[in-house]
């Protein structure tokens, strides 16, 4: 909403500064956007007469000129052609500067003659696009500054003009009288009072208009107009003029710059149709679907089933509420015209202003609620502006539906006010602010303005008395603890499990990533996702179209747009939602790690290799122990399709899957344009079961002061055995004895079934044997050892290695 | 007893002159050796009375404790000689690199979320998390936004999909955390005190706006609570985030739909050569909304507003991110480019906590 200081004075009685305002506005919950003051753009320039001029030595169109300044006779060399004796110009001085050419004026010789100083043409004050020549005032003192003179003079001109934000609920504010009602109620003035014409019509007016009765009740309650005839449209008058270009509208007409008028004025929108054009009465209708408006945007629109419209005999001549028709537009030539100012139901205009997708001044306003008790005053107003500024004749009032009731009342608890805002808000000074603002008090009960439509409850009455006491005043009072003594821990122990994978994520080396959860279909395809289900209707990019299943692809293109910028060994990580499905709540939490290249740079010790499915191994593991996973868990290999099938595990208790790891499948690599192979692993976190008790305490230690066995056993196993059977059976030998069992060797590949046979590898375990009760005899460590290599060539039907 | 002296001075002077451990052994043998002179002596001192044998005794045992000793002595001046002569020989190029380790970080997001937890559990406020994809009755109509007012389509919303004959409303990424206002709410009733800090989603993308972002929520609901109460939590908060001494917010009116009385809120600030200062200076910097809780808001969410009352706000955790630690592209914070993360990231051990300060 866009202002002028000169036009809010029209409405408010003040002597407060531009400053005070504008304080005062963004206080009062109207933010002010943008202030364009003049007068502060033009302070340091000031006026000065050209006593002589003369033809520069050395150039055609330039001229010499001795000019009298406040500073005493300077010469200075002009291009323009009208710089000659005897004019009053606008001077800038050496170190000012000029915000038309960017450039901040200094001593300096042209073409070999000094110059101090610069007289200015109105483009380069940015006053207009006016360059021809330099400005030549009628009047104005030598030394007299310009923004005084202009303030004298031409005020208009250095009317600061003053942009605010307005907030949904303020349709009041979306008129200048609005704003100024506000302003007052704070105490920056008073508002001034507005005189409604009594307009008496000479005749009946011509143009008859009707409801039609499906919408009285809802879509247009009322709606009223006058036939001015014999109006003459020429352009308005120039304060008029002024008052729109101030606030970047075009002047188009005397009728229709009244309309824009009214519109910022009063937040009155109304609507001229040329009278001669329109055919028997004017209906206002739902539209039956498919009739077509050429509007006053030059645009067709084609109007759906529903759509409210004004129509005559030939047809659609206005889209209710939001734009006039071009058929019946009003004209330079237009000499009878119809005014119409009517109420329209905001909901109605604002679907189809959506849906039509047509913004105007008058859906913005009519959406937001316009004052309904004002529409038949403004109606008035507007009429006897035209009848000023174009002459003509009023008709009688042509009208049909009533004016809405809103009257509506609630209870001011001054009490609550004051328990709510924290602030000591005498009542007095509460029911003198609701006035203020045009409530009117009965009793303990507010009844709010007609041009309020936003007060529908008690809170709002106490938002009212809050805002219009200043926010700004409010001070700080400390909130209770909610328990003494020490806080308690607040978090859930999924959101404890966050934090440590994360933690352990980055102990682990990896670089957090925050991707988006929406991703493009192809890439959510490849990971189970891309269904309709979670499917975004509206995506803002092609890449953006679906929630992700999976935190993958989101990892696996960083690593892709890293490799470009190429940064090849790459360790990112994810902690973050995944998707399953499109209901609320379909959500999973997940912990990604990708790993991508190789696991060091080169160095001179030979720790560079290309990372493998172990390392994602051994950090799900780590990860899975930081999240207190139990220490015994199967791995399968039913994993997804975007894995490697030969080359991936799942980590799981039971069904229930605790995380997968192991190599990307090399299609969906090349897919997302990941170079190399890449191990990668996924962390279902809320899987990982809690404890089923929580205690702090630790259970006993356990530890053996006797001497601790290890013994060796290597075993020739078919190549696809998993070291896993050999391991389980091993330990399976003697349950109390063996402490440990781990693979140290594994010997595959050519050279092993050259020496072992085909099809053949050979798998070495250490065995650890922990005796409790008194220290292990060579036959009892035989003993268990054969007990080992039976169950273990059992379990993998494979033979001690000799 | 002149023997005696004599062998001292003999053996003294071989343990002395033995340049090696093997020299320096046969010096033992031949002294303290079973065949070696002194246990020879020794052994002849059975033969003696047994005044003499006590006399002679005693002077040779000093005897051999002192060549022994010597001898002992010497050992450790070889192997200490020979290990400086090896130590000599292992010479390395210090100045090599260590062996190479990755160092992960901390998205500065996650670190936020988590400076947010440590100050807000201090005043009692809890973490409460909500679906990302929202129904429009919690994402909007539960916070006062009926479907037709022009506040929602302000929200830029991104809508779900709706499949052929499904006739409910479809369902919304969530524009902002609020919803989990409803959600904690309807969970836990009144009195309440939390945050909800997460991913929310608005169809805007340009130099400053992402389509994701994320937000936290602050509500805080009880008997008495006030606005003045918002806005000395909101001080603190921001005092102990920003880690200044002190900070100044200013209120300013506003409107939000779940909020009467609503406010935007300032915080002083300079800006001065690309540096911001928060707490000095004449600049206002506005970093959030908030509100008292709108009656219809709580009643939606089953509360009865006749009985409780209190604050709720909503700010931009990136922006927080960005103004604390001076990072300028919010768009950056999802593009994931390595120099991006390792610069602004955060170290593994790098845990907010109140006592040690939020940062290092």
């Amino acid at each position: 909403m866009k202002f002028t200081l000169s036009w809010l004075k029209d409405h408010l009685e003040t002597e407060a500064s531009l400053d005070d305002i504008l304080y005062a506005l963004t206080d009062l919950g109207l933010e002010v956007e943008e202030v364009t003051d003049r007068a502060a753009k033009l302070s340091a320039f000031t006026i000065a007469k050209v006593l002589h001029a003369e033809q520069h030595p050395d150039a055609d169109k330039l001229r010499v000129c001795r000019v009298l300044t406040d500073e005493g006779e300077k010469q200075i060399v002009c291009g323009a052609p009208n710089a000659r004796a005897g004019i009053t110009v606008v001077l800038c001085k050496p170190g000012t500067y000029v915000p038309g050419i960017d450039t901040t004026i200094s001593v300096g010789k042209i073409r070999g003659v000094e110059s101090h100083g610069m007289m200015a043409s109105e483009r380069e004050l940015e006053l207009s696009d006016e360059h021809n020549g330099i400005i030549e005032l009628p009047s104005g003192e030598v030394g007299e500054r310009f923004s005084d003179w202009l303030a004298k003079n031409r005020p208009q001109i250095v009317d600061p003009m003053i942009h605010i934000k307005i907030t949904p609920n303020r349709p009041d504010a979306l008129g200048v009288r609005g704003i100024a009602r506000d302003l007052a109620a704070r105490g920056l003035g008073t508002l001034k009072p507005l005189a409604i014409p009594a307009i008496k019509g000479g005749f009946p007016s011509p143009v008859r208009v009707e409801i039609d009765p499906a919408l009285k009740s809802k879509g247009c309650p009322l709606f009223a107009g006058r036939t001015i005839r014999g109006v003459t449209n020429g352009p308005s008058p120039d304060w008029l003029q002024q008052r729109l270009t101030a606030i970047g509208m075009r002047p188009i007409s005397a009728l229709v710059d009244i309309t824009n008028f009214f519109t910022f004025a009063l937040n009155r929108p109304l609507h001229v149709f040329d009278a001669a054009k329109v055919a028997g009465p004017l209906r206002i209708h739902p539209a039956k679907g498919g009739e077509e408006l050429l509007a006053l945007d030059g645009k067709t629109y084609t109007i759906r089933e529903g759509m409210m419209l004004i129509s005559d005999d030939n047809g659609p001549e206005s889209l209710a509420g939001i734009m006039g028709g071009e058929h019946s537009g009003c004209t330079e030539a237009t000499t009878d015209v119809f005014l119409e100012s009517a109420f329209w139901d905001p909901i109605t205009v604002a679907s189809t202003g959506r849906a039509l997708k047509i913004n105007s001044d008058a859906r913005y306003r009519f959406e937001r609620g316009v004052d309904p008790a004002f529409t038949l005053p403004g109606l008035d107003l507007a009429t006897q502006m035209i009848l000023d500024l174009c002459g003509g004749e009023a008709s009688d009032l042509a009208m049909d539906g009533a004016v809405p009731d809103v009257t509506r009342a609630y209870r001011l608890n001054p009490a609550r006010v004051i328990s709510l805002v924290g602030m000591d808000i005498p009542e007095a000074e509460q029911r003198r602010t609701l006035e203020a603002l045009g409530f009117t008090l009965s009793g303990d009960m507010a009844s709010p303005p007609t041009w309020r439509p936003d007060i529908l409850g008690e809170a709002d009455l106490v938002e009212e008395v809050a805002r219009i006491a200043s926010l700004t005043k409010l001070e700080g009072k400390p909130l209770r603890r909610t328990q003494a003594g020490v806080p308690r821990p607040i978090l859930t122990p999924l959101q404890i499990r966050e934090k440590s994978a994360r933690r352990t994520l980055a102990a682990l080396g990896y670089n957090e990533c925050v991707t988006y959860s929406f991703i493009d279909h192809e890439a959510a395809t490849l990971f189970g996702g891309g269904t309709d289900a979670v499917r975004v209707e509206n995506p803002i990019s092609s890449e953006m179209t679906h929630l992700r299943p999976d935190l993958l692809p989101g990892l696996l293109r960083a690593a892709a747009r890293n490799q470009a910028r190429g940064f090849a060994d790459l360790a990112l990580c994810e902690i973050g939602p995944a998707f399953h499905g499109g209901e609320p709540g379909e959500q999973h939490l997940q912990a990604t790690g990708l790993l991508v290249g190789h696991t060091a740079p080169r160095d001179p010790y030979g720790s560079r290799r290309p990372v493998d499915v172990f390392d994602a191994k051994a950090d799900a593991e780590a990860i899975l122990a930081a999240l207190g996973a139990p220490a015994r868990v199967q791995i399968t290999r039913k994993v997804a399709a975007w894995w490697h099938p030969g080359r991936s595990g799942v980590i799981g208790l039971g069904p229930n899957t605790l995380a997968t790891f192991g190599e990307v499948h090399p299609r969906v690599l090349a897919a997302l344009g990941v170079k190399g192979t890449a191990v990668a692993f996924t962390i279902l976190v809320a899987n990982v079961p809690l404890p089923k008790v929580k205690t702090p305490t630790r259970p006993a230690l356990a530890i053996s002061d006797l001497q601790a066995v290890e013994r060796d056993f290597a075993f020739v196993v078919d190549k696809g055995v998993e070291a896993l059977t050999a391991i389980n059976a091993a330990q399976g030998a003697d349950k109390a004895l063996i402490e440990s069992v781990r693979l140290f060797d594994q010997f595959t590949g050519e050279k092993a079934e050259a020496q072992m046979g085909a099809g053949k590898k050979s798998i070495a375990l250490t065995v650890r044997l922990q005796p409790t009760e008194k220290t292990l005899t060579e036959p009892e460590i035989e003993a268990v050892s054969a007990k080992i290599i039976e169950k273990v060539t059992k379990a993998t039907g494979g033979t001690l290695r000799g | 007893m002149d023997g005696l002296d004599t062998l001292k001075a003999k053996y003294l002077s071989a343990v002395a002159g033995a340049s090696d451990e093997s020299a320096l052994e046969e010096v033992r043998l031949a002294a303290l050796g079973k065949k070696g002179e002194i246990s020879a002596m020794m052994a002849g001192l059975g033969k003696m009375d047994p005044d003499a044998r006590k006399a002679a005794g005693a002077s040779l045992n000093a005897l051999k404790d002192e060549i022994d000793a010597a001898l002992r002595a010497r050992k450790a001046g070889l192997a200490d000689a020979a290990l400086d002569e090896r130590l000599r020989t292992e010479w390395l190029d210090v100045t090599l690199p260590g062996r190479p380790r990755r160092t992960g970080t901390i998205h500065p997001v996650s670190q936020v979320m988590e400076e947010l937890s440590a100050i807000f559990a201090d005043m009692g406020f809890a973490v409460a998390e909500g679906p990302q994809v929202e129904s429009d009755w919690y994402n909007f109509d539960a916070l006062n936004i009926p479907p037709e007012h022009p506040a929602r389509q302000e929200h830029d919303t991104f809508f779900m999909h709706r499949a052929a004959g499904d006739d409910r409303p479809p369902h919304v990424l969530r524009t902002h955390t609020s919803p989990v206002q409803i959600r904690a709410m309807m969970d836990k009733g009144a009195p309440i005190r939390v945050i909800a800090p997460g991913r929310v989603y608005r169809m805007d993308m340009d130099q400053t706006h992402t389509p994701m972002f994320h937000q936290v929520e602050g509500l805080a609901i009880d008997r008495d609570i006030s606005m003045a109460n918002l806005k000395w939590t909101l001080e603190e908060f921001c005092r102990a985030f920003f880690e200044v001494p002190s900070v100044e917010l200013r209120f300013r009116a506003s409107h939000f739909p779940f909020t009467e009385p609503s406010a935007e809120v300032d915080i002083r600030c300079s800006w001065e050569g690309g540096q911001l200062r928060i707490g000095e200076g004449d600049r206002w910097m506005e970093i959030l909304g908030s509100g008292m809780v709108h009656p219809k808001v709580l009643r939606a969410a089953g509360v009865d507003p006749d009985e409780w009352q209190g604050f709720a706000f909503g700010m931009g955790i990136d922006r927080l991110a960005m103004l604390k630690y001076g990072i300028p592209d919010l768009r950056a914070f999802f593009e994931s480019d390595l120099r991006w993360l390792r610069h602004y990231g955060f170290a593994a051990l790098d845990m907010p906590n109140l006592p040690g300060g939020l940062s290092r």
